[in-house]
């Protein structure tokens, strides 16, 4: 039996991690490697890292906390946050990532998750997808939040399949950091378009906003400030799912 | 002196992972640049992302197919993770007409239609009699091939994806995985670990 994936996300900046609402009004969550540990021990199933820099010299420390969190961790690494070239997922993965996520040079040239399936394979490819309500259904947001692309998402999720992408990590704009749970009808629009894993982002307060995104279709739920706040243990948060006869892998961790 | 650990490095991907397990257990690997070490190093260690193909040419590129053949047929420590597994078998779905290490007369399949594929995730790996490395545990995949039929003359472990599959083999010192021991926490830190240490001295 396969189990449901938890994941909790570090947005890092400088060598911080950083957590805001609707991407904007970051703010200090902790120390990278202290928080990877604790969640690696609470017996989260993988773990995704984004790198939030705005200036060059925040981002000169990526690579640094990227090489110390892979030391203590023991499960799966995502890494995101401006990756534009091939030659930018190779040094990650070289320094320690698992996957590495696309987001805004995706959707400028898709051909790059082309590019990065066929050198790296199709399970290190996450097509990161930011989705914004729309007048119709949900459009494709990127650079941050700032641009609005008119994109249908159910259009893009699949080109991004069809590109290279194993999977697509899924973010509702409007509830990013609002803790109103998680778009139930995006995860909907999305999964029954797509074969790939989709993860759910944005929007979590408590364990029954998983249970309702893994009920839409998700492979893989994904969170941050309410792990960050230590309202909920990615154990807690398990032993609820368990409850709900959803199936979660619930290893104590030394 | 303390034994040497050596990376056979197939594709970027996921070596810095296989090195930081292999740290954690004490080992100091490096990455293999000359066939003759394949002989005579302690422990070598496959991982192994991307196509078969990809692959097998890797190897031949290092010059090591037939060192490695002589090391796994003698049984001496060596461990192949994922699609270092699969390239014990003779051919693969993902790359028709290639031809694997063919320690294993075996041809590696894809997962049946029906099934999400690539398996990205935590799976339950079981083995089928008492193996020197492992016990039951969850432990983390990311694969769209397999082994579906247990090899004879290995002790193996199933985990179930669209029916039965080989999750991990062992004979002698040498241990094949399909998951990622090296990502599957301290399940399979304890793999790498218990491997480490050669369980069986």
């Amino acid at each position: 039996m396969k189990a449901v994936r938890i994941i909790p996300c570090l947005d890092v900046s400088g060598g911080r991690v950083v957590k805001g609402v609707k991407f904007q009004n970051l703010r200090d969550a902790g120390d990278p490697v202290e928080l990877a540990d604790l969640y690696r021990r609470q017996g989260a199933d993988e773990l995704v890292l984004l790198d939030v820099s705005a200036t060059p010299e925040e981002r000169e420390h990526g690579l640094e906390t990227l090489a110390e969190v892979r030391e203590v961790l023991s499960i799966p690494m995502t890494v995101g946050g401006g990756i534009r070239t091939v030659e930018d997922a190779r040094r990650l993965l070289e320094v320690g990532a698992d996957k590495v996520a696309m987001n805004t040079a995706a959707y400028d040239r898709p051909s790059l998750l082309t590019d990065v399936a066929t050198s790296f394979g199709r399970q290190c490819c996450v097509a990161a997808v930011d989705a914004a309500q729309s007048d119709d259904g949900w459009e494709v947001v990127v650079r941050s939040g700032t641009e609005f692309t008119g994109t249908p998402v159910t259009d893009w999720v699949q080109q991004v399949e069809e590109a290279g992408a194993g999977e697509i990590l899924l973010t509702s704009f409007d509830r990013d950091g609002t803790r109103e749970g998680y778009d139930l009808d995006l995860m909907e629009a999305v999964t029954s378009r797509t074969d790939i894993p989709v993860i759910a982002s944005g929007g979590a307060d408590g364990p029954q906003h998983f249970l309702e995104a893994i009920e839409a279709g998700a492979d893989a739920v994904l969170a941050a400030s309410i792990f960050h706040e230590r309202e909920y243990s990615v154990e807690a948060v398990k032993a609820y799912l368990a409850d709900h006869d959803i199936p979660v892998r619930q290893e104590v961790e030394p | 002196m303390s034994p040497s650990t050596g990376i056979v490095q197939t594709n970027v991907a996921n070596t810095a992972s296989v090195t930081a397990a292999l740290r954690r257990a004490g080992a100091d690997p490096h990455f293999v640049e000359d066939p003759d070490e394949i002989d005579e190093l302690d422990r070598v260690v496959v991982p192994g992302v991307g196509s078969f193909e990809a692959g097998m040419e890797a190897l031949a590129a290092l010059g090591v197919i037939d060192p490695l053949i002589d090391r796994i047929e003698g049984g001496r420590p060596t461990l192949l993770v994922c699609l270092g597994m699969q390239l014990l078998g003779s051919s693969s779905d993902e790359s028709p007409g290639v031809e694997g290490l063919a320690i294993i007369e075996q041809h590696v399949g894809r997962f049946p239609e029906g099934v999400r594929t690539p398996q990205f995730g935590w799976n339950i790996v079981e083995p089928i009699e008492e193996m020197n490395h492992l016990e039951t545990g969850y432990a983390y995949f990311a694969n769209s091939f397999r082994f579906y039929e247990p090899p004879a003359g290995w002790r193996c472990a199933i985990a179930k994806h669209g029916g039965p599959f080989v999750a991990a083999m062992e004979r002698e010192d040498v241990l094949a995985c399909q998951f990622h021991p090296e990502l599957s926490g301290s399940f399979g830190q304890s793999v790498i670990d218990r491997w480490i240490e050669g369980i069986d001295r």
